[in-house]
């Protein structure tokens, strides 16, 4: 960096700052409850993670080690880019070792090692309200959360059973907070809800383009939406990850060939990594593979 | 009478940083109710207003937010001298028009419920009432449980609300609306959020 004109620290404007950390203690006082904020043009599109930049350059500090993830891996684009513009305004330690970060920003997973007290780890939401594709309204939606009249979602989740055979929800999966909102957990995969009740870290959720900010506190209870015989269940796999042998992580499916050919891989590439690292392999590791050849 | 040294003075340092790291302390104090935050001194306001009352008010007040201040501070020129030029506030004399509420005097406050507590569709338009008090040693030790918290956790703040466990009962029965307190000591904070329940009390 060098001491020439530059941006704020964090991009954001100070006034901006403030109005997003008032919403930020709101949102923690009330788990699961959606706060309006006057959220901002970013240098970046809608779709790209607008409010998780927001609520991460009003909490980053100097002193802050950021990592940051898109559907689990530390090397895709809007991963690479959004640490990058973070290095850029905040000159900002980054790290791609989940448990070296103070705050993780994350699209659409939680990291597989356990979070820790003291992190922070913020989502990037498309859409907040996960009543939207069964009321449109606004109104009515705000109206139903105040009413804590959530019907609509269950008669959803059972037309899936009716339709299925199960609850064929299988990502952005509806859960309820502390016992009274009901939350989009955003697109992450409900093999992840789990991690989010009663985690030790705290949660935050930025919706950019929807400009809603909300949080799950610590040690919050946060349940996934089920009924009696037809209980939450979060995905299996029937093979292990294919680079580190991994049983219990949540996997991408990697196309190898035009023939049909695929590899199942750990999504969390600092997961699959750190397992490497540690001797761990699965059978198509490069490794394994030259062995068997 | 003041001099406008004492108001144009004492704010903070690095209005960026300085911000940022009250913040923090606020928001982690916020997130884990009843834990003391240890912040340096970083605003020197007029008495009555502390050092850490007045960090918190030039990190979360601006010209959008409405502000009511007790009498002590209110009826001090400098105070609210300083509080205009360093944050741009809005000032208030009703209570339940207030987006935050600045107490010097805890004992003569108004009651919890003539703040505002917001409304069922919007419960995070409600007040945050900023407390001043000397310290976390008080004789009574509250016992809290809920969100943020892993079981329970003692609080003993040094002055509280007259009839306090009754005033928070209510409040929190209000859920989810209500009001949130931040209590701010002598170089450390903590925060009481509506979520929070009182299991008991130990003298």
């Amino acid at each position: 960096m060098t001491d020439l004109a530059t941006y704020n620290f964090a991009y954001l404007d100070e006034q901006t700052k403030r109005m997003i950390r008032r919403a930020i203690l709101k949102a923690i006082a009330i788990p699961g409850y959606q706060v309006p904020f006057a959220s901002r043009e970013m240098p970046m599109p809608y779709g790209w993670g607008t409010g998780g930049v927001q609520v991460t350059a009003a909490v980053l500090g100097p002193d802050d080690t950021l990592k940051v993830i898109d559907q689990g891996a530390d090397d895709t684009t809007n991963a690479v880019s959004i640490r990058a513009f973070f290095q850029k305004v905040a000159n900002v330690r980054v790290t791609t070792k989940t448990a070296e970060a103070t705050i993780i920003q994350t699209r659409h997973r939680i990291p597989e090692a356990q979070l820790q007290a003291g992190q922070i780890l913020v989502y990037q939401v498309p859409i907040p309200e996960p009543l939207r594709f069964l009321e449109p309204r606004e109104t009515e939606t705000r109206k139903m959360h105040a009413l804590e009249e959530y019907g609509l979602m269950h008669v959803k989740l059972y037309e899936d059973i009716a339709r299925h055979g199960h609850i064929a929800t299988t990502y952005a999966y509806p859960v309820k907070v502390e016992g009274r909102y009901v939350m989009d957990p955003s697109p992450t995969p409900k093999f992840d809800n789990p991690k989010m009740h009663m985690s030790p870290a705290l949660q935050l959720f930025g919706a950019g383009r929807e400009k809603r900010i909300y949080a799950v506190p610590p040690h919050t209870e946060v349940v996934s939406l089920d009924f009696e015989d037809h209980p939450f269940e979060i995905q299996t796999f029937s093979q292990p990850c294919a680079l580190c042998g991994a049983k219990g992580s949540y996997l991408d499916e990697v196309i190898l060939d035009d023939k049909g050919g695929s590899m199942f891989v750990c999504s969390d590439t600092d997961f699959c990594e750190d397992r490497q690292a540690k001797g761990h392999r699965g059978a198509l590791a490069a490794d394994t593979a030259e062995a068997a050849e | 009478m003041h001099s406008d040294t004492q108001i144009f003075e004492g704010g903070f340092s690095d209005s960026v940083l300085n911000a940022q790291s009250v913040f923090r302390a606020l928001m982690d104090a916020m997130a884990n109710p009843g834990r003391i935050v240890a912040v340096d001194d970083l605003a020197v306001p007029p008495a009555p207003l502390t050092p850490l009352a007045a960090s918190i008010a030039a990190t979360l007040f601006d010209h959008d937010a409405t502000v009511w201040c007790d009498r002590a501070i209110s009826g001090s020129a400098a105070c609210t001298g300083w509080l205009k030029f360093h944050t741009g506030l809005e000032l208030t004399g009703e209570p339940a028009d207030a987006d935050f509420a600045l107490i010097s005097d805890v004992a003569t406050m108004p009651s919890l419920e003539s703040f505002c507590r917001g409304t069922s569709e919007y419960p995070d338009r409600s007040t945050t009432l900023i407390l001043q008090i000397d310290g976390f040693d008080g004789a009574d030790t509250l016992v809290l449980e809920g969100p943020g918290i892993k079981g329970s956790v003692g609080f003993s703040p040094s002055q509280l609300p007259k009839m306090f466990i009754d005033q928070w009962i209510a409040n929190r029965a209000a859920f989810p609306r209500g009001v949130d307190l931040i209590f701010a000591g002598k170089g450390a904070l903590a925060a009481l959020p509506r979520t929070t329940r009182i299991k008991k009390t130990e003298a």
